[in-house]
């Protein structure tokens, strides 16, 4: 019930502001729509089809309407059909807003599943090894590599690792996204060098927290009652120290993820990936409010499940969370 | 082998003053011991940036089956090190092996645990030697039920399905008196009560049915009211299993009933151990004087308020030269040459004419106290001016 509300507020936050943050108001508006110099009929014409003349909560509801049963716009004679889930038409291509972002979803979630799991495994990986002995080599090393791993920003490390492993010795060669189900080797190879440097990123500040982590918990009371049993140190570690030490990193994977999922834009730049994150800085610089607000609104959508998740998963992991 | 030239030349340099009386008793790669649990001349040493934090230095004692012993002393006085010493706990990981400085010997039932390999000594935890600690919400895995972690326990030493190792949870916490074990084996830590909690700490480390048990503080962070019974339950399962106890406590109330031997430790040494009723009702030593004298008795009249030992514990890196507790003896000034603050002085039996504790291990019997006083003195000391006060 709660997560509605804030997805409602959310949506029409986004749907209120944005015109308003752009600076624009309808006829302005209509006008963008209409693209070469209007008339001040067709700038009415405009206002009226796209309901821009109606008060701004009747606008809401058509708006809410289009996104859950679909919308039908009049223009004269025609009537286009805008499928649910419709958050318009383009301002610039008059193409339906989400049939494309659609069809770049699959490159962001490819792209963002798969360094998750890079991320995620090397990071905690990482950082359990590195809580294990804390002051040697490896925690040394380690901690260091990941403090440019937090330090470096994406534009750099992906410049260079396309510079290096594209352009000095060509091992990843560029390509466009294949999708998994087409060929899945050929989907995997375009995606490598994105995955590891986005995973990099992220895998260093998992690193840290999980190494932090790890030292807190190791010092619990409950760990010397493991080790107490004869249990082996491997178990004392992964069993009971990494599984009361994941609860944070959880939470930190579910904002992490939801806020890939609304698209790498950085990533997909370097790497000239068009999913989401390309379409969204696309829109921007177009000032196609349509198109922002769709991909807002997914962006937002992604966060609010992803929470969801780190919720249910927290129950699962922790029991005093569960409800009685 | 760098440890041990390092405990020799610390200690060396502290005792340089008086090196004849401070000189342990020649146990070294002694003889087989004759007790099920026997720890000669231990040491726990814990180097620090600021300095070598000796937490247990020169500790002996025995213990055989079936016997409670009960080691008491205010916090920092190097009971918790010694029961985790005992334990292995000190080197479980090779982190923790990198921080400590151990030497001495541990006899547990015919094996010397110090020089043993770190995983065999992993092998008798929990089999062979079990701990229940002070706070069991914390000593208890806040994720696991408690049903799971007493099969954990059970199933590390104990090659048998989850089934099997569930029935044996389930029969262990009935032991332990809680009730409707058959359901309360799959709640959670945080479901349980105080009391409840540390039953089935009780029931997680007797599933092995383990010779020793040590029980770290097992009552301090209970309600008084549930303090009891835990007691009469350790007591209870001891008889039951026949096993060897020993009870970690600062509150001698605690171990008045329970222990057959009492060992008083004070700066990481013993400074006064003997049966429990002599320690008792006949103590040798100015320090469990100050406890007696600060423990609330309600069989005894309360003429007065309870006489806290002035002072604070000693700093483990520098431990007062001399006798450790000279700083806060309101009887330092007794014995004659300074004595007290240059020679640490040597434990000596009390009730057989101030004999050495030879080999330091002497546990059997024996009241042994180490004090600079005459034993006239002391004795006078107790009846006339401590014992007419509590």
């Amino acid at each position: 019930m709660i997560l509605l509300l804030i997805v409602s507020a959310v949506t029409f936050g986004i749907f209120f502001l944005l015109p308003k943050l752009a600076g624009q108001s309808s006829d302005q508006l209509a006008q963008q729509y209409i693209g070469k110099a209007p008339t001040a009929a067709d700038i009415a014409a405009v206002k009226k089809n796209l309901g821009l003349d109606k008060p701004v909560y009747e606008q809401y509801w058509d708006f809410l309407k289009g996104i859950f049963v679909g919308v039908d716009y009049k223009f004269g004679p025609d009537v286009a059909t805008c499928h649910r889930p419709c958050f318009g038409y383009s301002f610039k291509t008059h193409i339906e807003v989400w049939p494309e972002i659609q069809s770049r979803l699959p490159v962001t979630l490819s792209l963002a599943a798969g360094a998750a799991v890079i991320w995620v495994v090397s990071g905690v990986a990482t950082g359990v090894l590195s809580a294990l002995r804390p002051g040697s080599l490896f925690d040394r090393a380690a901690m260091g590599v990941a403090l440019a791993g937090v330090s470096l920003p994406m534009f750099f490390t992906g410049a260079l690792a396309l510079a290096l492993f594209t352009y000095q010795w060509p091992i990843f060669e560029r390509s466009d996204y294949v999708p998994l189900l087409e060929d899945p080797f050929a989907w995997a190879r375009t995606l490598v060098l994105p995955w590891v440097t986005l995973a990099f990123l992220y895998s260093a500040l998992y690193a840290r927290l999980t190494r932090a982590g790890m030292l807190e918990t190791l010092n619990e009371d409950y760990i010397r009652t493991a080790r107490a049993k004869g249990l082996r140190e491997r178990k004392v570690v992964v069993r009971h120290g990494l599984r009361a030490a994941l609860t944070p990193i959880i939470t930190v994977f579910g904002m992490d993820l939801g806020l890939l999922l609304g698209g790498a834009l950085i990533t997909e730049q370097v790497f000239s990936l068009q999913g989401v994150g390309a379409f969204a800085v696309q829109a921007i610089t177009a000032n196609d409010l349509p198109n922002i607000l769709g991909v807002t609104l997914l962006a937002a959508f992604f966060i609010v499940l992803c929470n969801l998740v780190v919720d249910v998963l927290y129950a699962a992991v922790d029991p005093r969370v569960r409800l009685s | 082998m760098t440890d041990s030239d390092d405990l020799t030349k610390t200690t060396a340099a502290t005792d340089a003053a008086a090196p004849a009386a401070i000189a342990e008793p020649v146990a070294e790669g002694g003889a087989a011991p004759t007790a099920f649990l026997e720890v000669r001349d231990l040491r726990v040493h814990f180097p620090t940036d600021d300095g070598v934090v000796k937490s247990v230095d020169g500790l002996s004692f025995k213990l055989e089956k079936g016997k409670t012993l009960g080691i008491v002393g205010e916090s920092g006085s190097g009971k918790s090190v010694t029961s985790l010493a005992v334990m292995g706990l000190h080197r479980a990981s090779r982190q923790q092996r990198s921080k400590v400085r151990m030497s001495g010997e541990i006899w547990l039932d015919g094996q010397e645990l110090i020089g043993a390999d770190p995983d065999d000594v992993r092998r008798l935890r929990g089999r062979e030697m079990a701990m229940i600690f002070q706070d069991p919400l914390s000593a208890l895995h806040p994720f696991y039920s408690v049903g799971q972690q007493i099969v954990e326990a059970y199933r590390v030493h104990h090659d048998v399905d989850k089934k099997t190792a569930r029935k044996r949870a389930i029969e262990m916490l009935d032991r332990v008196g809680i009730p409707q074990p058959d359901k309360r084996v799959d709640d959670h830590p945080h479901q349980f009560s105080g009391g409840m909690r540390q039953r089935a700490m009780i029931a997680m480390a007797l599933v092995n049915n383990p010779e020793l048990l040590i029980a770290d503080e097992p009552t301090t962070a209970l309600d008084v009211t549930v303090q009891a019974q835990i007691l009469d339950l350790i007591r209870d399962l001891q008889k039951e299993f026949g096993s060897a106890v020993i009870i970690i406590t600062h509150d001698l109330g605690v171990v008045a009933e329970l222990a057959d031997d009492l060992l008083v430790m004070y700066g990481g040494r013993c400074i006064e151990r003997g049966p429990a009723e002599k320690v008792f009702y006949a103590p040798q030593h100015p320090y469990t004087w100050g406890l007696l004298g600060s423990m609330p008795r309600i069989d005894r009249e309360q003429t007065d308020r309870l006489i806290p030992v002035k002072g604070s514990p000693p700093s483990l890196i520098n431990v007062p030269s001399g006798c450790a507790f000279n700083p806060r003896c309101p009887y330092a000034d007794i014995p004659k040459d300074n004595l007290t603050r240059t020679v640490r002085p040597e434990l000596r039996q009390v009730d057989n004419g101030g004999t050495p504790a030879n080999e330091g291990v002497a546990g059997g019997g024996g009241h042994f106290s180490a004090c600079h006083m005459s034993q006239e003195e002391r004795e006078r000391i107790w009846t006339e001016e401590i014992a007419p006060k509590l």
